[in-house]
C-alpha cells in the first residue's frame, strides 16, 4: 500500500497545480466555472490527503515495518492507542498531517463562502492550493511518508517515550489546527488585496476561522504547557522554548486581529493594520512550523543541510514579500473611512490592547530568533533564557491584564468622563479590597504578584458588573427571571459576552501563573528510604521503594520494560495529606550492543511525575532512581553474558527484586505549587467563552434579530 | 496487491477528474437562468461583475450596521453611555443605516 500512498501525494500535487491555474484563470478571465473548478480541487485534495493519510495510519496501527516512518517510530512493544498517535511524532508523517489538516479546513472555509466573495475567495484558493502544493511537494521530494526498506525490520525502534501520555496525542493535532486555520485568514487577507476588495465583508467571511485558530493554537498551547508540568521531570509548564515560542506568537497577534477587525466591522477604521495582523499571523504560523520541522534549533547550521530548511525559508520569503508588496501597493483602498471620536472610547482600548499584543509578539519574536541570528552571523551559540523574556513580557502582561478589565466598562465610540467614573468604581473597589486582603493576610513579599492580583479583581469586577448590568437590563426589557435573563442576554450577544468570559478565563490563568511562580516552594535533594525533608509547610518521608516490571504492569501503560519508584508520604502538622508514588520509566533500546538485559532498559528513561493535585496547592513530585550502583550493573552485566534474549526479563526481574531489597539513596524534585489548578481552570473558562463566542446563533433567532434591527431602524428614519 | 493498487489508483483518479470537471462540464450545457450572487443555481452567474460585488459590499455593511445600532442600545441600558451620548449615536447610526438601506436598494431598482 505504500506505492498507493504514493501516487496519492503525486495525484494530491498535480490537483494543487491545476487548481491553482483554473482559479487564477477563472478570476482573470471572468471565467467562473473555472473558479469553481479550482474550488473544488481544494475538495479533491482534501480526500486524496485523507485516503493517503488513512493509508499511513493503518501501516502504524498494524505495526508494518516495511514503511520506514513506522519501524523508525513505533513498535509492537508501543500500546495501540500511541501507535495510532506515533504518525506526527515522525517528520514525514507531521508534514503529512499539516497538509490533510490544512486540506479540511480550506475545503470547509470555501464551502461556507461558495456564494460569497467569489473572486476573493478564487484567490484565496490558490493560495490555499499553494500551501497544500508546497507542503505535499516536501513530501514527495524530501520527506516521503511511504518510504519502504527492504529488508522489513523484524521491529521497530518504537515511539519516544517522552510522547507516550495522552496530551501528547492531543497536542500536535490541536497546534496544527491552529497553525493551518491561520493560513485561511492568510489567503482570504492576500484574496481581498489582490481583488481590490479590502472591505469588511471579507473581514466577516473569515472572522470564525481566526476564531477557530486562536481557539485552537490556545488549546494546543495549554495542552503543551500540561504536558509538561504534568509529565517531565522538571515541574515547570513554560520554559520559553522556542517552540512554545514558536505557537504562542501568532496566537498574540491573532488575539489582536480579533479585537481590532471589530473596529474595522465598525467603523471602517484599521484596514492596514487588519490586513497586515492577518498576513502576519499567517506568516508566524508557517514560521513556527519551519522552526519545529526544519532542524534549525539543533544547530543554525543544520538547516542548511537538512532538507526542508532551504525550501521553508523561500516560501516564508515569499508570504513577506508578497505581503509587503501587496499593502503597499493597496495602501489608497486601505484608507481609514473613520478617525477616532474619542481617546475614551472601546476603539481606544482595543487599540492599547493591540500595541501590547503586538509588542509582546515583538519581544518573543526578538527572544526566539535572535539568537538564531546571532550564531548566524557570529558563529557563536546564543541563547536567551527565562529571565530576559520575564523582563519584557511580565510589565506587558501587566498592562494587558489592565486593558481586559478596561475595555468591557466603557462604550463604543465616546464615554464621557461622568459615564467612565461611574463605570470604574466597582472594578477599582474590587482591586483595592484585593490589596487591603493581601496586606492583611500578610501576602506582600512578591510585589509584581501583588499588583497582578490586584489588577485579575478588578477585571472580575468589571466584567462582573457588566453581566449584572446586562442581565439587569434585560429583565427591565423582558421581564424574565434573573438566570434566564442572564442565559437569553450571552445568546443575544454571544460575542460581546462569550469574549467576556475569555477575559474572566486569561486573568484567572495569570493569577494561577502568579502565584506559582512566586510563592513555589522547591527541593532538589536526595533521601533513603525512612529519611524525611520538608518543602514549605509539608513534611516529606520516604516510605519505600516501588519497582514494576514488563509493560503489562506498568501502571501508566506507557509500555516501559521497567519501572523504579518510591512511595512518599507527604503530611502538613503532622496530619496526612497523600501518600505518592513517582517513578521512572526504563524503556527498551534498539542497540544490541547494550546486551540482552542491557537493552532491555538501555532505552532513554522517563520520569513519571506523582502529584496531589487541589484548587489551593499541588504538591509534585518527582524521582531520579540512581540504577548505576555496583550491585545493580553486576546483575545487568551477568545477565548480559548468560541469558539469551527470550530470557532477559528474568535478569530485569532480579534487577528489580535487588532495587527493592537493597534500595541505594534516590534524586527527588519536590514543589509545592499553590494555585497552580487555576492555570488550567482559566484555560477551560477562556475555551468555554470562545466556544460561546464562535457558536453560530440559530437561524431563526438570527433572522428575527435582523428582522428586528430593520424595522427599527426604517422607524429611526422618523427620528432623523 | 500490484493490481489492487492500479484499480484504487484508477478509482481516485476518476473520481478527481469527476468532482474537478464538473463545473467545467456543466459550463458546456445550455444555460439556464442566471442566478443572483447568494443564490443557489447551477448554471453560471457574474459573480465578479462590480454590481454584484457592490451588493456584498452593503450587505455586509449593513449588517455591521445593524450590530452596531445594537450595541449602542446595550451599552446605553447598561450605563455606559449617558442619554444625551446615545441619542447623538444612535441618531448617527440610523442615518447611516438608511443611507446603506438607500443604496441596496437603488442597486435593487437597476437591476429590477
Amino acid at each position: 500500500m505504500a506505492t498507493f500512498g504514493f501516487v496519492c501525494l503525486v495525484l494530491a500535487l498535480i490537483v494543487c497545480a491545476y487548481g491553482i491555474g483554473a482559479s487564477l484563470y477563472g478570476v482573470r478571465s471572468g471565467r467562473v466555472e473555472f473558479s469553481e473548478s479550482g474550488r473544488r480541487s481544494v475538495y479533491a485534495l482534501a480526500g486524496i490527503l485523507t485516503t493517503a493519510f488513512l493509508v499511513l495510519e493503518i501501516a502504524f496501527l498494524r505495526s508494518d515495518f516495511a514503511f520506514n516512518a513506522v519501524a523508525d517510530t513505533s513498535s509492537r512493544t508501543t500500546p495501540a492507542l500511541y501507535r495510532a498517535a506515533a504518525v506526527w511524532s515522525s517528520q514525514e508523517g507531521s508534514l503529512l498531517l499539516w497538509a490533510w489538516l490544512m486540506s479540511m479546513w480550506s475545503s470547509l472555509a470555501l464551502f461556507l463562502t461558495r456564494k460569497r466573495l467569489r473572486d476573493v475567495a478564487a484567490y484565496a484558493t490558490a493560495i490555499m492550493l499553494g500551501f497544500g502544493g508546497f507542503f505535499v511537494a516536501l513530501m514527495v521530494f524530501y520527506a516521503d511518508p511511504f518510504a519502504t526498506t527492504h529488508p522489513v525490520p523484524a521491529e521497530g525502534v518504537g515511539l519516544d517515550p517522552l510522547l507516550r501520555f495522552p496530551t501528547m496525542m492531543i497536542h500536535p493535532p490541536m497546534l496544527y489546527s491552529g497553525y493551518t486555520l491561520c493560513t485561511i485568514p492568510f489567503a482570504f487577507g492576500m484574496g481581498a488585496l489582490l481583488a481590490r476588495r479590502v472591505d469588511a465583508d471579507w473581514i466577516k467571511a473569515i472572522r470564525r476561522f481566526a476564531f477557530a485558530a486562536w481557539l485552537f493554537l490556545g488549546i494546543g498551547i495549554l495542552l503543551g504547557a500540561l504536558w509538561s508540568y504534568s509529565e517531565l521531570g522538571w515541574g515547570g509548564y513554560w520554559g520559553w522554548d522556542a517552540v512554545e515560542n514558536a505557537s504562542l506568537m501568532p496566537w498574540l497577534t491573532g488575539t489582536a486581529f480579533l479585537h481590532s477587525l471589530m473596529i474595522q466591522e465598525k467603523r471602517g477604521m484599521l484596514k492596514v493594520w487588519n490586513v497586515s495582523l492577518v498576513l502576519a499571523t499567517g506568516t508566524l504560523a508557517i514560521m513556527g512550523t519551519f522552526l519545529v520541522r526544519s532542524g534549525i534549533l539543533d544547530s543554525i547550521h543544520a538547516f542548511g543541510g537538512h532538507t526542508l530548511g532551504v525550501p521553508f525559508v523561500c516560501l516564508i520569503g515569499a508570504m513577506i514579500v508578497g505581503s509587503i508588496y501587496l499593502v503597499v501597493s493597496r495602501r489608497d483602498m486601505l484608507r481609514t473611512e473613520h478617525r477616532l471620536d474619542s481617546w475614551l472610547s472601546r476603539e481606544a482600548a482595543f487599540l492599547g490592547n493591540n500595541v501590547v499584543l503586538v509588542a509582546l509578539c515583538f519581544v518573543i519574536f526578538w527572544g526566539t530568533y535572535f539568537p538564531l541570528i546571532s550564531e548566524a552571523v557570529t558563529g557563536q551559540e546564543a541563547s536567551v533564557g527565562p529571565p530576559w523574556f520575564d523582563r519584557y513580557t511580565v510589565p506587558l502582561a501587566l498592562i494587558l491584564v489592565l486593558l481586559s478589565g478596561i475595555g468591557p466598562v466603557i462604550a463604543w465610540r465616546r464615554a464621557t468622563l461622568a459615564n467612565a467614573r461611574r463605570n470604574f468604581l466597582v472594578p477599582i473597589g474590587c482591586a483595592l479590597a484585593t490589596l487591603l486582603a493581601l496586606e492583611l493576610a500578610g501576602i506582600n513579599q512578591k510585589p509584581l504578584a501583588l499588583v497582578l492580583f490586584c489588577l485579575a479583581a478588578f477585571v472580575f469586577g468589571s466584567v462582573g458588573q457588566e453581566f449584572f448590568r446586562g442581565t439587569r437590563a434585560r429583565r427591565a426589557m423582558a421581564g424574565e427571571a434573573a438566570p434566564l435573563a442572564l442565559l437569553a442576554l450571552v445568546r443575544r450577544n454571544r460575542r460581546r459576552y462569550g469574549g467576556y468570559i475569555v477575559h474572566i478565563g486569561i486573568a484567572v490563568l495569570f493569577v494561577g501563573v502568579a502565584a506559582s511562580s512566586s510563592f513555589q516552594h522547591a527541593s532538589q535533594l536526595s533521601l533513603s528510604p525512612g529519611q524525611s525533608t520538608r518543602v514549605g509547610a509539608y513534611t516529606v518521608r520516604y516510605l519505600r521503594p516501588t519497582a514494576t516490571i514488563t509493560p503489562k504492569y506498568d501502571q501508566a501503560h506507557t509500555g516501559s520494560t521497567l519501572s523504579l519508584g518510591a512511595l512518599l508520604y507527604i503530611t502538613k502538622n503532622g496530619h496526612h495529606v497523600a501518600t505518592l508514588n513517582p517513578s521512572e520509566g526504563y524503556y527498551a533500546s534498539e542497540d544490541p550492543s547494550q546486551g540482552t538485559v542491557g537493552s532491555l532498559i538501555g532505552g532513554q528513561p522517563v520520569s513519571h511525575v506523582a502529584m496531589d493535585a487541589s484548587l489551593t496547592r499541588n504538591v509534585w513530585t518527582a524521582i531520579d532512581p540512581d540504577i548505576e550502583t555496583p550491585a545493580l550493573k553486576r546483575i545487568v552485566t551477568v545477565g548480559n553474558s548468560t541469558l539469551p534474549a527470550e530470557d532477559a526479563l528474568v535478569g530485569i526481574a532480579y534487577l528489580a527484586r535487588a532495587y527493592l531489597k537493597n534500595p541505594p539513596a534516590a534524586q527527588f524534585n519536590l514543589l509545592v505549587s499553590p494555585l497552580v489548578m487555576w492555570i488550567w481552570i482559566g484555560g477551560l473558562i477562556g475555551l468555554g467563552g470562545g466556544l460561546i463566542a464562535l457558536w453560530p446563533a440559530p437561524s431563526a433567532v438570527r433572522r428575527r434579530v435582523a428582522a428586528r434591527s430593520r424595522e427599527r431602524a426604517v422607524r429611526g428614519l422618523a427620528r432623523v | 496487491m500490484g493490481f489492487l493498487i492500479a484499480i484504487l489508483t484508477l478509482l481516485l483518479v476518476g473520481l478527481v477528474v469527476a468532482l474537478v470537471s464538473a463545473p467545467l462540464r456543466r459550463a458546456r450545457e445550455p444555460r439556464a437562468p442566471i442566478p443572483q450572487d447568494g443564490e443557489s443555481g447551477g448554471a453560471p452567474d457574474a459573480p465578479f461583475a462590480p454590481d454584484s460585488r457592490l451588493r456584498d459590499e452593503l450587505e455586509a455593511a449593513r449588517e455591521a450596521k445593524y450590530r452596531e445600532i445594537r450595541d449602542a442600545e446595550l451599552d446605553f441600558r447598561t450605563g455606559k453611555l449617558s442619554s444625551e451620548d446615545y441619542r447623538a449615536i444612535d441618531a448617527d447610526l440610523r442615518a447611516e443605516a438608511i443611507e446603506i438601506l438607500n443604496q441596496l436598494e437603488r442597486l435593487r431598482t437597476r437591476d429590477a
